[in-house]
């Protein structure tokens, strides 16, 4: 603690334009941050992490405006800064690194380029010198053809290179601060740890200090010297990431910790006839095949979990299974009988058998719309009901995903948040009184507390209602979770299939044993474990 | 470079395709027009005896779909026919039209393009800006104003020139002025934006309309004849004097276009202003300027290309009026004599050689839209 301090923040509130209302993101939140320190931020979504990551560089959104506290850079007060001077420390001195670094690239100009444009505004280099370096960063952060990959425009590249070539051009200035915003958030686990790897090691290297913003509990563990909770824009908790992890303080803390212990209910033994039986499907888009030669099944009553990365074919499965992406060849057989391969020739109860959730309640549902329009036009053309009948059917499915008939029947969906939105997706699934919903990545766009309250809500409505789930999702922490029997898919094949005890325990297919091992753990030992272990 | 020729290639091939569609049109509307070439040319000497024989010298006996293909091949030939009314080749009289259309084409787009490219970056890098908000203000009033409206009002002042209280059509024009200011002041009371400047302009503007009636403001001109208001224009006027007797209505087709086209690239660019890797460029303490020109034009191009193209396409096809106010040599006016004069042949000519115009310039939008993108300039 010896360092000097880099940044402090005290008593900063930041607000957003709501209309013609202001209303509060941050609501005075003190922050003190030494010379090569990382400090983690996490919350959920709405917490104003990324708010308070871009206050640290004087910033904010279109929108917004920060309404009272002092932040200070070094000495030097950003609040009220001209744009001039803030400009001289943006890229120089504070850097940012994106989310999702396919959007933040412009994909008009080759990643050197954009690299060198930090330091040739800024005149700490020439375009030579700054190439130079940038094939050094390169190196650094582990891209491959370091000399090459720069010429290259951002669609030539892939999700975690690019995200790498950000971290090393958020570096190109020699900055004191690197702002990381969600860096692997929207990347695959095995992506993600090589993306961890690089910023881990630039960092360190570089002795930067780091803001590291992240919703996710096992990552911060990797990054942080220590952790900051945020809830609704207030501090919670601080402390050091291992007292952290090991002795959290507050109760909103605590069932952060928590989330990961959910177990969906124990089956019984017994091992029941196959509801749906995927035989030998293989699917393609045009000429490019996307599925080859799947077979699986899902069992009555029990969760088939799905799992591989992106691009795997998890979700053309889905599409095969219910008819919109019908197969070229294999066949979907349901209950022993065999269903015609494109939807529009099933008949009205093989539709109703199979329903799906999805991955993003905000555009899966019509927002013009309202809750008892959206679940009574499945339960009208599934069953049949109508008048007072329909209306009770409504009230029924409300009640069966624990939301409030009477509070919820005429609201629209932008008048829900994202859990509601989703038990809203599950409610629309259930008026068709399905056997099999297929669930896909139904808790990837959702908050931890809110994805288990999801969880928890379908391991009910399947004890309740003798329900199959066909869970697709890339979150092996969920799969623990849920799944009965889990298939492992790569490159559109089927790596792996059978019950979760088993394919969860040794000896593993290799790209399944990468896929576990490539799950951050909440030890913060586990990256500099794995990255040894893996050589 | 190889996807970009193959693109080029299809989208020559729908144009074609687009074209004989075109022609079919042209030719058959005409068909359905009353009576026939032959009544047209022999009009009141028309005796059943003469008809016949000039209907049998046209080949007017034939199908209406042998004629078509006839037609059809003579065009593919560059053979558009003879005039009904004069009998000379279409293509001899068409050429020297066709050059003066171009050239006030060309000469208002050198002007509009540019300035309204300049002002749309502008409006953007100073957007919400008393000098954004002017901009908007009266290339929104612009483009309200009819063209032949703002044709006359050019040759008002800068041609006729007159000494009289100018009132009365000030009065006029500030009438449309508010019209148009009204609709912006109306968009931005729901977006709860309303601009000072906006309601000043439109005090103005008031007072003006005002004026016209009650007439408390002395408002007088000098005679100011500097321009000429007829376009006369031979095949030896040298182009000095082509430039100085086109200037008017060169000007009302910029009033016309800059409006729009500049409003479009503003719109254009603050669009790509949300953009995260704009916001990206500002974390890296990019200036201003550096994120409009490096960061956001570049990949506003293919929406301006498209545009600038519509606009091309207006200043060949949609001169009609312009030219007809100013008497100007064009294709325009030769369209609408011909009208005038019943001569079939040649106004389904102008219509086909319009059609072509427009369907070249958005067929090359297309493809100069579809080549700055970085997708496709870098494939994987």
């Amino acid at each position: 603690m010896a360092e000097p301090i880099l940044l402090e923040m005290r008593g900063v509130k930041i607000e957003g334009q709501t209309g013609p209302d202001w209303l509060p993101i941050i609501k005075g939140v003190d922050l003190t941050l030494r010379k090569g320190e990382v400090l983690g931020l996490i919350g959920e979504s709405g917490a104003g992490k990324s708010t308070l990551g871009l206050a640290a560089m004087g910033y904010k959104r279109g929108g917004c405006r920060i309404s009272g506290g002092s932040i200070k850079f070094d000495g030097q007060e950003l609040v009220g800064a001209t744009r001039n001077d803030l400009r001289a420390l943006r890229g120089r001195r504070i850097a940012y690194v994106a989310q999702s670094a396919a959007a933040s690239f412009n994909p008009a100009h080759n990643l050197i380029d954009q690299f060198s444009e930090g330091p040739m505004i800024h005149g700490l280099a020439d375009r030579s010198t700054s190439q130079a370096e940038a094939v050094a960063l390169y190196d650094a952060v582990q891209l491959p053809e370091p000399r090459t990959i720069g010429f290259r425009y951002p669609h030539q590249v892939s999700g975690g290179q690019l995200q790498r070539a950000m971290t090393a051009m958020a570096m190109a200035c020699k900055p004191d601060l690197i702002v990381f915003d969600e860096p692997t958030t929207a990347l695959d686990v095995t992506t993600q740890i090589e993306v961890l790897a690089a910023i881990r090691k630039a960092v360190s290297e570089l002795g930067t200090a780091a803001i590291y913003i992240t919703h996710d509990l096992a990552v911060v563990a990797q990054m942080a010297d220590r952790i900051m909770v945020l809830r609704y824009g207030n501090l919670v908790e601080e402390a050091d990431t291992r007292r952290m992890l090991s002795a959290p303080q507050e109760a909103y803390t605590k069932s952060l910790w928590s989330v990961r212990t959910f177990e969906a209910t124990p089956k019984p033994a017994s091992d029941p006839a196959p509801l749906l039986q995927v035989e030998n499907v293989t699917a393609a888009y045009g000429d490019l095949t996307v599925l080859h030669d799947i077979s699986t099944k899902v069992q009555t009553g029990r969760t088939v979990a799905v799992v591989g990365e992106s691009g795997s074919g998890k979700s053309t499965l889905a599409r095969a299974i219910t008819g919109l992406l019908p197969p070229k060849q294999g066949r979907i057989v349901m209950d022993g009988k065999a269903l015609a391969p494109d939807f529009r020739r099933r008949g009205k109860d093989d539709l109703r058998a199979i329903q799906m959730i999805y991955q993003i309640p905000d555009t899966a549902l019509n927002p013009r719309q309202t809750v008892a329009q959206i679940l009574a036009r499945p339960a009208r053309f599934f069953t049949g009901l109508s008048g007072k009948a329909l209306q009770d059917r409504v009230d029924d499915l409300l009640a069966l995903i624990d939301l409030e008939p009477g509070v919820f029947r005429s609201r629209l969906p932008g008048e829900l948040s994202g859990g509601q939105k989703q038990r809203i997706g599950i409610a629309r699934a259930l008026a068709a009184e399905p056997r099999l919903i297929i669930c896909d990545e139904v808790t990837s766009a959702l908050d931890q507390l809110v994805a288990e309250g999801i969880l928890r809500l379908l391991d009910r409505l399947q004890q309740e209602l003798d329900l199959s789930y066909l869970f697709i999702t890339h979150d092996l922490a969920t799969v623990r979770a849920v799944a009965d029997s889990v298939v492992v898919m790569q490159y559109g094949k089927v790596v792996e299939d059978g019950p979760k005890a088993q394919v969860f325990s040794p000896p593993h297919d290799p790209y399944t044993e990468l896929l576990l091992s490539s799950v951050p753990d909440m030890d913060p030992d586990w990256l500099t474990r794995t990255l040894e272990a893996r050589g | 470079m190889n996807s970009l020729l193959r693109l080029a290639g299809t989208r020559l091939f729908y144009g074609i395709i687009t074209l004989v569609v075109v022609s079919i049109v042209i030719f058959f509307a005409v068909e359905l027009l009353p009576g026939d070439v032959a009544q047209q040319i022999l009009g009141r000497d028309a005796t059943p005896e003469t008809l016949a024989a000039l209907r049998e010298r046209l080949g007017l006996n034939d199908p209406a779909i042998l004629r078509y293909l006839s037609w059809l091949r003579g065009i593919v030939q560059g053979d558009l026919g003879a005039s009904l009314v004069t009998g000379q080749p279409i293509g001899d009289l068409v050429i020297g039209r066709l050059g003066n259309t171009l050239f006030l084409a060309a000469f208002a787009a050198i002007v509009a393009i540019p300035l309204a490219l300049f002002l749309g970056v502008m409006a953007a890098l100073y957007r919400d800006t008393w000098f954004d908000r002017t901009i908007n203000t009266v290339t929104l009033a612009a483009i309200s104003l009819p063209e032949f409206f703002i044709a006359y009002i050019l040759v008002l002042f800068f041609s006729i020139g007159f000494s009289f209280q100018m009132s009365g059509p000030l009065a006029v024009i500030a009438a449309f002025v508010l019209l148009a200011l009204l609709r912006g002041i109306l968009q931005a009371r729901k977006t709860g934006e309303t601009s000072g400047i906006q309601l000043v302009i439109a005090a103005v503007f008031l007072l003006i309309l005002l004026n016209g009636y009650f007439r408390f403001l002395p408002l007088t001109t000098e005679p100011m004849r500097v321009l000429p208001s007829l376009s006369r224009m031979s095949e030896d006027t040298d182009f000095g004097e082509r430039i100085f007797n086109s200037i008017l209505p060169m000007l009302t087709l910029v009033l016309v276009t800059t409006a729009y086209t500049m409003r479009m690239t503003r719109a254009n660019i603050v669009n790509i202003l949300a953009a995260p890797y704009i916001e990206m460029a500002t974390l890296k303490g990019v200036p201003p300027a550096r994120i409009i020109f490096w960061h956001a034009l570049p990949n506003a191009w293919a929406p301006i290309i498209n545009v600038v193209a519509l606009t091309l396409a207006y200043l060949i096809t949609g001169v009609v009026v312009v030219e007809a106010v100013f008497v100007y040599p064009g294709l325009g006016q030769l369209l609408v004599d011909s009208v005038a004069k019943r001569d079939i042949t040649m106004v389904q000519a102008c219509c086909l050689i319009f059609a072509a115009a427009y369907v070249l310039l958005n067929m090359m939008a297309d493809v100069f839209a579809i080549a700055t993108n970085p997708r496709l300039l870098h494939p994987k």
